[in-house]
């Protein structure tokens, strides 16, 4: 078997006094297309098999909202030569745990397994990856359908602020933006998609040449590289896929405020504002902007509000970076009988400091030292570890990254922190408030307002 | 990465017949690959001392990243408070973290985040943990906050005020959640109000409001000893090296006669009955379903730890498989004895359709007594290699062998417990698991506690007919 082309290894990093280690791999193509990256690690005798597929709810059509989710489920209901109902049947009782899940930008399956099983890993992934649509039939679809709308109602319908989230993207974004739709999807969409929709999706999308397979842990290279050329080589390379490389403009020219009645005993203020995408120049910057707001009890939002002055209840931040764009956002929630107007003040004072004055280096250590820390704690698996490398391999071509994304974040000085501040947070945003039913008048307004 | 500090050993001969399997010549997609044999695994040698005092350590080396983990576990929880103050250990576990005698809660956040560690108190009914998980490049300082939170609490009066205000904003905004409001009826339901186990972990408004400093003060006094504790410690250190921090650290704890946790049998199981709680407009049902069970020392345990994986213990199970995988009523169907010093619950449990209500009552009642009749002999077989084959996998991490300890260390479990796990999850027969179903299942006397829509649901409910339908209010008390 020939492969396309080979890297082992890669470029170094700078490296800091605690440094995260670097992940040894190998990626190599078959002639389909099909990504292949391996990572050897015997300290236990496991391995995880970790496919993602190149593509997620921001390449779902118009009517079509949550179908890429709604497959990834369709995708365990068996294939040519596996019946309903064994995938995980067989899985388990060689004593495998497996999943899958969908974002806006990718999908992705994976196993972990005793290291004997790894060849019944690849003979479940690889049939349904080449042999999925010939015994693919509507009451599969229906099945996954109906579990789907349980898991939309379980994380969204009946959960407290659960319908803020597709409010907020609907918002945020133009409609013709790939993520203005959440990746679950509406009632209406998941009741439409239909037979012939899976099997489009499944031609256009499943294909080895839009896949990358990592296999990490306990395995030895020589017969794992024969293993996946028997098991995935053969599976014909699909048309080439073409997905987005950009998105519309997200333009927000003033303050928007919106209210969502819901069965909440407390109001919840989400702001939002339109920030930069994954590994973009200021995404690590508005991640360390995010910890030093909300992220710990000495954080400007969660000290003032919630230590200090105690009218809030909770208050949290996040810099959200996808593949093609991304958004900031705060949430807080008061303490009962408390206003979202007060709340709102402290909120925008507080910005408003670190947009005029900056950050402490001790506030910038403290975040940077959380996040130098969590890149260690990825590593801990050989599932956290086939993630690691699919991930990066994804969003920025290159699986040997671990090193230089720590870097990214110790390169972040006080002063880019303030810039991305006053950058994006100085930005026109959307502000949700859900309020219990019939009570409105509670929200945010451009005035004030709110009870 | 590194070979040393394997946690398990890996047998050569499994792994070349496992990766020749994949790799003949001849394929035949037709059919499951011919596995090897499983791996063989001996699970990482843990070294037990002892301080004067009486704190035990537990000790296990991995070496593969620069992370250390440390659980100290002390033998008392919720079960331990005093009448009328229920929630009293979960505040004085949240109170570790704000204020000891030598440091202020912001100074204590600060050092948790600048060290870049997790410092995490938790309390359960029989048990409470500190848990410290550090990269060894911090250890010492690690070590030192985690030693100060954990023996010098002081309580101090304004930080609870703020906890407690909090607390009680939590128990308001549980009122939300049907789920939630159906895993604290349902207890409260099973063992009643004389019982600790039918008091919620977080305690209840009242109780709440009741507690105050001197009664964490004294409730910490009192169960907090190095006598009544054991400190797990797993991870990239050295054994002697990391005793002798400890023994610096925790050596001048002061011993302290723990009171006995004695509590009375659980109230006798009455005749299945459905406990009806309102949330109105509810898109699921939360269904929680069960009985007393059995305490963790039971001789059952794997002969029910097997037939609980076949009935809703793992995806393949048949509650999922019926409510999920078959009839699409859920997200997620399952079960479980929790098992504690005393006989905890046995519990079935999903988040259902709203509309679906009644045809889900009928399916888990089904498989309720299913499980009670001869299961088949490859079924068996699969939920065995299930257990068995698992193991190695929840040995990986240290945070992973650190939480493997606990229930070795909590309930006196033999050291070499986890190396007998596969004869003895192996032994259990047919007859085993139909005896455990028949003794421990009952679909006779199961409280049936179900959160919903009670205007959709209830007519539903009562057409099933598998007994009285009891309206509760969210705490799972009779409404007056």
């Amino acid at each position: 078997m020939a492969f396309c082309y080979l890297i082992v290894g890669a470029l170094s990093a700078p490296v800091s006094a605690q440094s995260v280690p670097r992940i040894q791999f190998e990626k190599y193509k078959l002639p389909n297309g099909l990504e292949v990256i391996l990572h050897e690690d015997h300290s236990t005798p496991i391995v995880a098999v970790d496919t993602w597929y190149h593509v997620g709810s921001g390449d779902e059509q118009v009517g079509r909202t949550g179908f890429a989710h709604l497959f990834e489920h369709i995708m365990f209901m068996g294939s040519q030569h596996v019946p309903v109902g064994a995938f995980d049947q067989l899985l388990e009782s060689a004593g495998a745990n497996n999943n899958g899940s969908t974002t806006e930008d990718r999908t992705n399956y994976y196993e972990t397994l005793p290291s004997n099983a790894l060849p019944l890993a690849m003979w479940l992934d690889s049939d349904r990856m080449g042999f999925l649509l010939p015994t693919m039939d509507l009451p599969k679809v229906n099945l996954q359908r109906d579990v789907v709308k349980n898991e939309r109602r379980q994380r969204v319908d009946n959960q407290p602020y659960g319908r803020a989230d597709e409010i907020i993207l609907a918002a945020l974004y133009p409609k013709s933006h790939p993520y203005s739709w959440p990746v679950i999807g509406s009632m209406t969409d998941l009741s439409a998609a239909s037979l012939t929709d899976v099997q489009n999706f499944f031609k256009t999308y499943y294909a080895p040449n839009n896949a990358t397979l990592t296999i990490a842990g306990d395995f030895n290279p020589d017969s794992v590289k024969k293993m996946v050329a028997q098991y995935f080589g053969s599976i014909p390379r699909g048309p080439e896929v073409k997905r987005r490389v950009s998105v519309p403009d997200v333009v927000i020219p003033r303050d928007t405020f919106l209210v969502l009645e819901d069965k909440v005993q407390l109001p919840r203020l989400f702001y939002t504002w339109h920030s930069v995408k994954g590994f973009s120049r200021d995404d690590a910057a508005l991640d360390i902007l995010a910890q030093i707001i909300a992220g710990d009890r000495n954080s400007r939002l969660y000290k003032r509000l919630v230590y200090d002055l105690q009218i809030a209840q909770a208050v949290s931040a996040f810099q959200d970076g996808s593949r093609l764009d991304g958004k900031f956002q705060i949430d807080v929630t008061p303490k009962p009988g408390q206003s979202v107007a007060d709340i709102d003040r402290i909120v925008r004072e507080e910005i408003g400091k670190v947009i005029s004055n900056g950050v402490t280096p001790r506030e910038l250590q403290r975040a940077k030292n959380v996040y130098k820390s969590s890149f260690l704690n990825r590593l801990a698996s050989v599932l956290g570890k086939a993630e690691v490398l699919n991930s990066y391999n994804y969003f920025v071509g290159n699986p040997d990254f671990v090193q230089q994304d720590a870097a990214r974040y110790e390169r972040v000085s006080a002063a880019d922190v303030q810039r991305v501040a006053r950058t994006y947070l100085g930005r026109p945003k959307i502000v949700l408030t859900v309020v219990p039913e019939g009570k409105k008048e509670m929200m945010l307004t451009a005035s004030g307002g709110g009870r | 990465m590194k070979l040393l500090g394997a946690v398990a050993m890996l047998s050569i001969a499994a792994l070349l017949s496992a990766h020749s399997a994949g790799a003949q010549g001849t394929f035949d997609r037709s059919k499951p690959p011919e596995l090897g044999p499983p791996p063989r695994v001996s699970l990482p040698p843990i070294i037990t001392r002892e301080l004067p005092n009486g704190l035990k350590l537990m000790i296990v080396e991995q070496h593969e990243l620069p992370l250390a983990d440390f659980v100290l576990l002390t033998g008392s929880g919720s079960t331990a408070a005093p009448a009328g103050k229920a929630g009293i250990a979960n505040l004085v576990s949240v109170m570790l973290r704000e204020g000891t005698t030598s440091r202020k809660s912001l100074d204590i956040a600060d050092q948790i985040s600048f060290l870049g560690i997790r410092l995490s108190p938790t309390s359960s009914w029989e048990s409470s943990t500190l848990s410290l998980h550090t990269p060894t490049a911090q250890l010492d300082s690690a070590l030192a906050l985690f030693a100060d939170v954990a023996l010098y609490p002081s309580f101090p009066p304004n930080e609870f005020e703020r906890i407690r205000k909090t607390q009680l904003t939590d128990l308001l905004q549980q009122r939300d959640q049907g789920p939630v409001i159906a895993s604290k009826a349902f207890p409260a339901i099973l063992y009643g109000n004389a019982h600790p186990y039918g008091a919620p972990l977080e305690g209840t408004e009242a109780s709440v409001k009741s507690i105050t400093t001197a009664d964490l003060q004294s409730y910490y006094q009192a169960n907090f000893r190095p006598n009544n504790a054991t400190l797990i410690i797993v991870g990239d250190v050295n054994p002697a090296q990391v005793e002798a921090k400890i023994n610096n650290l925790f050596g001048s704890w002061q011993r302290g006669d723990v009171p006995a946790l004695n509590y009375g049998e659980p109230p006798k199981a009455s005749t299945t009955t459905i406990y009806l709680i309102d949330k109105p407009g509810a898109a699921q049902s939360s269904f929680r379903i069960g009985a007393v069970g059995v305490p963790r020392s039971t001789k059952d345990y794997f002969a029910l730890t097997v037939m609980n994986t076949i009935l809703g213990g793992s995806f393949t199970s048949r509650l999922n498989q019926n409510l999920r995988e078959t009839r699409g009523y859920t997200y997620g169907a399952g079960s479980r004895f929790d098992m504690r010093r005393s006989a905890g619950p046995f519990l079935a449990s999903a988040e259902i359709v709203t509309a679906k209500s009644d045809s889900a009552l009928i399916e888990f009642m089904k498989e309720l007594k299913r499980i009670r009749e001869a299961v088949p002999a490859d079924e068996l077989s699969r939920a065995k290699r299930y257990l068995q084959l698992q193991l190695p996998g929840n040995f990986e991490t240290t945070q992973q062998i650190a939480a493997a300890l606990v229930p070795v260390a909590q309930y006196n479990l033999p050291l070499d417990y986890y190396n007998n796990y596969v004869q003895n999850v192996e032994a259990v027969s047919q007859a085993d698991v139909a005896r455990v179903a028949q003794q421990y299942i009952n679909p006779g006397s199961l409280a049936i506690v179900i959160v919903g829509d009670r205007k959709t649901i209830e007519p539903a409910l009562k057409s099933v007919n598998v007994g009285p339908i009891a309206i509760r209010d969210i705490s799972g008390q009779p409404i007056q």
